[in-house]
């Protein structure tokens, strides 16, 4: 189990450099789509199967193949010769190591977050998190799926009108 | 059965991968790949969401799937908002010709 937990962190975070060390974008679509792959694992890791299952199938799946698809419609080439500007990297660097430095520090001192993952047992385990979630989704949270479904609709409409040659 | 997993390893790997995508956004020029680590800081935030659903237990010990609940939205969201903000950059690329953020700068003077 801990070390299933290792390796999907550590496919999770390499995929994610590889996202941004990677100067042609293709490359930059399939790292993501493996750092995509990671943290699906450790969803399933955390019994959410239906969760786990949705990000493969809408982001490794649907999204990851709308960028691919983009990225060779607009044929981008890859940054030749330049390197990283260096301000913007030093920039980089300091913001997300102080990102880190600030989340090191909350996890140093969150003891709530010393909480053991313990298998589910019981009447728990025995319901899926399928069923508990669509139960859910029609009951408590219906007016929300209704205007996700309106959002959805909004947004294909939008995109075809984006997508047209001439903007009015 | 203990696995030695606590909730801090999975906030933990969360605040990582989202650093490193806002490193990515501050880094790259390609307004694509910076669309990209923006999906990833997103997903880093649903690691988040999954990790504490998992940890908070009800009375009967099941998982607090309100929590997941709203990453089904979330992910929804998310498919919506890349379809539109990549309709958005082709027909950037169809005027200027570019996907270099350093070239659109024309709202800047």
């Amino acid at each position: 189990m801990t070390f299933l937990f290792y390796i999907f962190a550590a496919l999770a975070i390499v995929g994610g450099i590889g996202v941004v060390l990677n100067r042609n974008p293709v490359s930059s679509a399939f790292a993501m789509i493996v750092s995509f792959l990671g943290l699906a694992a450790l969803y399933i890791q955390l019994d959410a199967y239906l969760v786990g299952t949705l990000q493969i199938l809408v982001y490794a799946g649907a999204i990851m193949v709308l960028f691919l698809f983009i990225i060779m419609l607009l044929d981008i080439k890859s940054e030749e010769g330049r390197q990283f500007g260096v301000f913007s990297t030093a920039g980089a660097v300091v913001v997300a190591g102080g990102m880190l430095l600030i989340v090191a520090k909350v996890l140093k001192n969150f003891e709530a977050g010393e909480k053991a993952l313990t298998p589910l047992k019981g009447a728990a385990a025995e319901t899926t998190d399928v069923s508990a979630i669509g139960e859910l989704l029609f009951t408590t949270y219906w007016f929300p799926v209704q205007v996700i479904g309106m959002l959805l609709l909004v947004a294909t409409v939008g995109v075809v009108v984006l997508s047209k040659r001439e903007l009015r | 059965m203990d696995t030695g997993l606590t909730l801090n390893h999975f906030l933990a790997v969360s605040g990582i991968l989202f650093a490193i995508g806002l490193a990515g956004v501050l880094i790259r020029r390609n307004i694509i790949v910076i669309f990209m680590c923006l999906e990833l800081m997103l997903s880093a935030a649903n690691l988040t969401l999954v990790a504490f659903s998992r940890f908070n237990t009800g009375a009967n010990g099941a998982p607090d799937y309100h929590g997941q609940v709203l990453l089904f939205f979330i992910i929804t969201v998310a498919a919506a908002e890349v379809a539109v903000g990549l309709a958005i950059i082709v027909a950037l690329f169809r005027a200027r010709e570019t996907t270099d953020v350093t070239q659109i700068a024309s709202m800047k003077n």
